[in-house]
């Protein structure tokens, strides 16, 4: 195996070594050369988009997860069982869903984004997710319980959130630089942030970066336990919403500097342009009445993108479809874009919350929305929030000039960050 | 740009924060580290602290402390690294639904198993509403974070970022992992260390940080070495200027000493060790310590450190 590090010689001051100059590169576009996905409506980007067109929602009663709650709660599965998978991904089937989920949405990226010579460029693999390989670990620990030395070791080899990462890049064949981030539904958001700094700071050339989380009996009990899910599918930004609907599925797009970018044979039509990063700081799972994390994240962004609110012209909302979030978040976009408001829309009413995965599948929508002009459906839209004066895009929509689009990841934790995709100018 | 450790507080097997000297070895219990706690009711206020877990507690604690050393109210940024997560309350949920068969389960634990509870903890605590990270990637998690600290102060959006290192050990991870055979030949062990990192020299800084590296899964001892020998040959860094190497011996020509029989074996011990070096930095005993780890022979990590002045 070739050897490769990532050192910050190149960052900080040395007797010896001058650095190298920042802020030259502090607020760069970073391109983005291919993107991959894997979710309720698809196992792949084109899948994904021809169910947007359809306007068919990933949610179902429950398939592929054991639990008690089968038939009672909705939850939008990946149409495939764990076998399935592993077929799709050419590996072994004792692996953990949310590895194999992440293998296929990563793998896809990296071949639509057909970069000449990969091998020579450094490059790094950040993928986020929230529970790692849980969805085997539940079932190890039951047996655990009756005895410690009963129970697989096999089932808990991808425990550990970064274990899961590792085994996806040493399929891939990355080595350079790996990361995790568990930020809860704001993690993907926060590795493509974390990629572009990386490649912006002179340190990799090539990052893979989203995430990947598989529906497991903890989460959705978890969530049940906090009574924030629906048993009807979802309605996000509704007056009437009840709550959100669990999903699973992987999303990554791959950042690329300007560099590895001359190389491709046609330029890449999209570039992140703008992000941030802000704290609610209010409580562990609620967000503050006003979303005060999350209009600094869009402020944010926007700050660093150099652009205005009246240039986005498409939000994909967080928008779970609880009634806290949603509030929040709508309120954060009245104080932020008043009066004059883009379209927007929560993919999550195809998709369902898929937590950790949520901001690397939705940066992929948003991607190519930039790319092919999309707005997406917010499916069973009815009545307008009392509280909003605005109300989320209800049609699929083509040959729209989208410009810049900004998508939205909040989380427990007060974890809120802001991503803004834009048209790349020529 | 210059980076300086402005202060650094730790919770570990071999003492507890506020401890004025360097601590005696910690006392395994079979080949069993735990940390020495303090009267966290110093830090914590009493109603929050009986709804914390302990790595909750751990890491608060830690991070409060740390921010008092500096003097410092409200850093720009909090970046935390864990490796194993909130055990505990994950196990405790994980039981429960086992157990009670998937019904009437309270959502406390759960709300507290997501590895960003620490991170989100302190910023709750502080109000602190800036950048806010958690990188959770096994013998890396520290590393990811320092490594997000320095991009910060460079690229400006922080001038003061609090970054953190911790991990728990609990019945459950304990015996899992001991029958992965992954302390055979170490011992199990745990801790929580914040330092607060700056971009501007300080009063009382503990030290400046060099450099950093990480490298994954090298073959041979000797491509570890060379791995070593390009990160100081990249910042023209003599390694005859060295006068420690704490952790695994790299360069036999430079005096060693092992942290891992204080603190035992875990994903981001580096923090423990960083906090040792940057204190005998601190009290003078060297002027130039490098630290290097080598986590289950797959991640590999080094930081440079040197005296502030």
């Amino acid at each position: 195996m070739r050897i490769t590090s990532a050192t910050t010689a190149s960052l900080i001051s040395t007797p010896g070594a001058a650095p190298m100059p920042a802020g030259r590169a502090a607020n760069a576009p970073v391109a983005i050369a291919g993107t991959g996905v894997i979710s309720a409506i698809g196992r792949n980007v084109t899948e994904c988009l021809g169910s947007f067109e359809k306007g068919a929602a990933g949610m179902d009663t429950i398939t592929y997860l054991d639990t008690v709650h089968r038939g009672q709660l909705p939850v939008a599965e990946v149409k495939a069982d764990n076998e399935t998978l592993a077929r799709w991904a050419g590996v072994e089937t004792s692996v953990s869903r949310t590895a194999l989920l992440s293998l296929i949405a990563a793998r896809e990226a990296l071949e639509r984004a057909a970069i000449p010579h990969r091998v020579r460029w450094r490059t790094g693999f950040i993928s986020a997710n929230t529970v790692g390989g849980m969805d085997r670990t539940e079932n190890f620990y039951a047996s655990f319980l009756d005895n410690p030395r009963y129970g697989r070791l096999r089932d808990v080899v991808l425990h550990e959130c970064g274990s899961v990462t590792e085994w996806v890049a040493d399929r891939l064949g990355i080595t350079h630089f790996h990361s995790t981030i568990s930020t809860a539904c704001s993690s993907s958001a926060n590795a493509i942030s974390f990629g572009a700094r990386m490649i912006r700071n002179g340190l990799l050339d090539i990052v893979v970066a989203g995430g990947t989380d598989a529906l497991t009996r903890f989460t959705l009990n978890g969530f049940n336990s906090l009574m924030i899910l629906d048993s009807r599918f979802c309605k996000p930004f509704d007056n009437d919403r009840l709550g959100l609907n669990l999903g699973e599925g992987a999303g990554y797009v791959v950042l690329v500097s300007d560099a590895v970018a001359a190389t491709l044979s046609s330029p890449p039509g999209c570039v992140l342009s703008g992000f941030a990063n802000a704290n609610d700081a209010y409580h562990q799972t609620a967000s503050s009445p006003d979303g005060r994390g999350s209009w600094l994240a869009m402020k944010g962004a926007l700050q660093r993108a150099g652009l205005e609110p009246a240039d986005i012209s498409y939000i994909n909302l967080h928008g779970t479809g609880t009634q806290n979030n949603d509030l929040a978040e709508g309120t954060a976009i009245r104080r932020l874009f008043d009066p004059v408001y883009p379209a927007m829309s929560s993919t999550k009413s195809f998709t369902g919350h898929t937590l950790g995965a949520s901001g690397g599948i939705e940066a992929v929508f948003s991607v190519l929305a930039v790319l092919n002009g999309l707005i997406y459906p917010n499916l069973r839209f009815e009545t307008p929030m009392t509280e909003l004066p605005f109300t989320p895009t209800t049609e699929f929509l083509k040959g729209q000039p989208l410009r810049n689009v900004l998508s939205n990841s909040f989380g427990f934790g007060g974890n809120c960050t802001s991503l803004i995709f834009s048209k790349q100018s020529r | 740009m210059n980076i300086y450790i402005r202060s650094a507080a730790c919770i570990a097997p071999t003492t507890n924060i506020g401890a004025a000297d360097l601590p005696p070895l910690a006392k395994p219990a079979g080949n069993r580290l735990a940390c020495i706690e303090p009267n966290y009711e110093e830090l914590i206020d009493a109603k929050t602290l009986r709804r914390m877990s302990r790595i909750i507690r751990m890491g608060v604690a830690a991070a409060k402390s740390c921010l008092v050393e500096a003097g410092l109210p409200m850093p720009d940024a909090i970046v935390t690294g864990t490796g194993y997560g909130c055990v505990e309350d994950t196990v405790v949920f994980l039981r429960n639904m086992i157990t009670r068969k998937e019904e009437a389960l309270q959502p406390a634990t759960f709300i507290q198993s997501t590895h960003n509870t620490v991170g989100a903890q302190i910023a709750l605590i502080l109000q602190c509403s800036g950048y806010n990270n958690t990188f959770v990637h096994r013998g890396f998690s520290f590393e990811n974070a320092v490594l997000d600290a320095i991009l910060l102060l460079r690229e400006g959006e922080a001038t003061t970022v609090l970054a953190g290192g911790l991990d728990e050990l609990t019945d459950t991870n304990y015996a899992i992992l001991s029958r992965f055979g992954l302390y055979r030949h170490a011992l199990a062990g745990e801790g929580a260390a914040f330092f607060l990192f700056a971009n501007e020299p300080g009063p009382g800084d503990f030290a400046k940080l060099e450099g950093m590296t990480t490298f994954y899964r090298p073959e041979t001892p000797e491509d570890a070495r060379r791995e070593m020998q390009g990160f100081l040959k990249d910042m023209a860094v003599d390694p005859g200027s060295i006068d420690l190497v704490i952790g695994e011996e790299i360069f036999p020509e430079i005096p060693t000493q092992p942290y891992k029989t204080q603190c035992g074996e875990y994903p981001t011990s580096t923090a423990y060790a960083l906090w040792l070096a940057s204190r005998l930095i601190k009290a003078g005993v060297h002027r130039r310590i490098l630290v290097y780890n080598d986590y289950l022979g797959v991640h590999h990590a080094a930081f440079l450190l040197a005296a502030a002045s």
